[in-house]
């Protein structure tokens, strides 16, 4: 016979929160008498702490409990009971649950009356290298050709589109215009007005040494026209819209918003992915005219400010440097880029789970996808506009 | 009705968004042991009495208290105490949704309890057990059924044993019978943990099987008209809009009690 109390730890605590004795009335039973207080907040022993008593007597074939002496239970003590019964199951020990509270017999009947799936457990067999190898190459291939039928979709609703034919809301269109175009004019306009003094600022400390301060004119205005403009703008708006795409046709295909549109008929691409993709690849390149003459003006202030040139000084000298196709080159790179952030928006969107962690995912890869995009299509080009003397 | 002492006392409640008004002059009384609905038509602010109830929405005016304690009287450290005795399952089960079923149910144990991770563990499979998903704890609740995912809720609901557990719809998207098995738990969790039960539902099938009171709110009037039993308020109650609901608008008595 063994009898386990917890510790008291102060005078008025005195009397035991609880208390387990194994008790052997008879050489085939074993006795579990439990009282005081059965609470999690007590920290009740281990049902371990029966085990050495079975093992003692292998004549057992029976166990009661006699629990009259309890105050209070909660799940602590279900916990408890319910692991000895599961164990004298597997010894093959009769349960006798009448000494129990009636609420827990109630509530072990209940929590065994549905029995465990046991092919619901998860395999936790990790596969092989080579297998891991084999399932990312062609989760790979599948990727790829998801994109594909994403953009080959995409032609045929622009196809549509233009024969007058596309479904989709030409006021969605029109908000997509204003959250792409004038709304993102303040973030624009501080980046791009910024990143000319930057600019302004590296070509003076060099040029200053030449006395050749004027040539900061040409160096800010070539720059921003040409690459800064387009990039920055692009960049902004793969943080800015590309995640929100993303975001909301994720958030669209957790709610089951996008099957609703499937199931009515309406491609989701034409509805949802063809005006964002035209709106923003319409606003990119005033987004960029405007950047480049903020960066500009950015330069101008630094010049003005810092380096003493005239105010027309400066606006000749930029306007002698910077030639049209400078400009042309810059709008077609953002007209690209625009055409690619929100491909790389609606693309993340269209393919989101449907958890709110896969929303977060989504947004995430839509700006990463966005960025890399834009660097790599902005170097591509530079390349080729190189070649061709443009 | 059992004549227990008071556990939920609303006084004189005023719900409203901004400017509009939802409910007004709501004054009920909710008993330890009770199975509490609030019932009425649909939009008639039963989910939001209920966000009043679980402390998501401060009340325009009025007061809900607890155990004699005021709610929104009371300090924040006071009412986060008073929230850790509740329960919510809401309307499709809101677990979260990057976490396993065993992850959802075990949160609120790691965080108000000195549990050994073990011992949560055997915790969490007992939870899920008493709601028949025995053998899920791996699950992400994108991959099991609504019905199960609503159970799963229960679950964590049920994690910290509650006092009180407060069901937004328990029946809403389940089939008779899983809507059947459901209310059999809610009693069965009342009768062996003694919880106080406040459920939020408009099924005439679960208001009489369940439901020891209820209040009756109103969308038109915009406020209650009723409470008491339900299945005495199906015989007894005095006005028509409470009988007509009751009876899935086959009660035609209303010219009788109305002249």
């Amino acid at each position: 016979m063994k009898t386990r109390r917890r510790a008291a730890d102060s005078p008025e605590s005195e009397r035991a929160r609880w208390s387990l004795r194994v008790a052997q009335p008879a050489s085939d039973t074993i006795l579990v008498v439990l009282s005081g207080n059965w609470r999690l907040s007590e920290k009740l022993p281990s049902p371990a702490e029966v085990w050495p008593q079975i093992e003692a007597s292998p004549g057992v074939r029976r166990m009661a409990f006699d629990t009259q002496g309890i105050t209070g239970w909660d799940s602590g003590l279900l916990t408890f009971v319910g692991k000895i019964v599961a164990e004298n199951d597997r010894r093959r020990i009769d349960t006798d649950r009448s000494g129990l509270p009636e609420g827990v017999r109630r509530l072990l009947a209940l929590a065994s009356a549905v029995p465990e799936r046991k092919d619901a457990r998860h395999e936790g067999v990790a596969p092989s290298l080579l297998a891991r190898l084999g399932i990312e190459t062609l989760s790979a291939a599948d990727k790829f050709r998801t994109v594909l039928a994403f953009l080959g979709e995409l032609c045929l609703g622009l196809l549509k589109l233009l024969r007058g034919t596309a479904r989709y809301r030409r006021v969605d269109f029109l908000i997509h215009l204003q959250e792409c175009g004038a709304q993102a004019l303040p973030i624009v306009t501080l980046i791009s007005f910024l990143v000319g003094v930057i600019l302004a600022y590296v070509g003076a400390v060099q040029l200053r040494q030449f006395g050749a301060q004027i040539y900061v004119a040409d160096l800010v205005g070539i720059a921003m026209v040409r690459q800064m403009g387009a990039m920055m703008a692009a960049v902004i708006m793969a943080g800015r819209t590309g995640a929100a795409f993303a975001a909301s046709l994720g958030t669209m295909q957790v709610n089951e918003e996008i099957d609703a549109l499937t199931t009515l008929g309406i491609s989701p691409l034409e509805f949802l992915v063809l005006p964002r993709v035209l709106a923003l690849t319409a606003m990119m390149p005033l987004l960029c005219v405007y950047a480049d003459l903020v960066g500009i003006l950015g330069g101008a202030c630094v010049g003005v400010g810092m380096l003493d040139l005239g105010g027309v000084e400066y606006f000749v000298r930029s306007s002698h440097a910077i030639a049209l196709r400078d400009g042309l080159a810059g709008l077609v790179m953002s007209g690209v880029f625009g055409a690619l952030v929100a491909l790389a928006g609606c693309l993340r969107g269209m393919q989101c789970g449907r958890s709110s962690a896969a929303v977060g995912w989504a947004a995430t890869s839509a700006v990463v996808t966005g960025i890399v995009l834009i660097v790599v299509a902005d170097a591509l080009m530079t390349v080729i506009f190189n070649i061709v003397g443009f | 009705m059992a004549g227990g002492t008071p556990c939920i006392e609303v006084r004189k409640l005023t719900m409203a968004y901004g400017s509009r008004v939802i409910q007004q002059d709501l004054d009920f009384t909710v008993r330890h042991g009770d199975i509490f609905i609030i019932m009425g038509g649909s939009g008639c602010g039963k989910s939001t009495l209920l966000r009043h109830l679980i402390g998501l929405m401060r009340p325009a005016q009025g007061d809900v208290f607890y155990e004699g304690q005021s709610f929104w009287g009371a300090e924040p450290e006071t009412r986060e105490r008073m929230l850790q005795r509740f329960g919510v399952l809401y309307q499709s089960g809101a677990l979260w949704s990057s976490m396993t079923l065993a992850e959802n149910v075990a949160l609120p144990l790691g965080e108000y309890t000195d549990l050994a991770p073990a011992e949560i563990r055997d915790l969490v499979s007992f939870k899920l057990a008493l709601v028949g998903l025995a053998g899920f704890e791996e699950f992400y609740p994108s991959e099991i059924s609504g019905g199960m995912r609503k159970r799963a809720g229960l679950a964590r609901a049920m994690a910290l044993d509650p006092e009180v557990l407060f069901f937004d719809e328990p029946s809403a998207g389940l089939d008779p019978i899983s809507s059947r098995r459901l209310d059999d738990l809610i009693l069965e969790v009342r009768a062996s943990l003694g919880a106080t039960v406040v459920v939020v539902t408009h099924e005439l099938a679960s208001i009489f099987a369940i439901g020891t009171d209820a209040v009756f709110l109103d969308g038109e009037t915009k406020t209650m008209l009723a409470t008491g039993d339900p299945k005495v308020l199906l015989t007894e109650a005095s006005q028509p809009a409470v009988r007509r609901f009751l009876t899935r608008g086959e009660w035609k008595g209303e010219e009788k009690h109305g002249a």
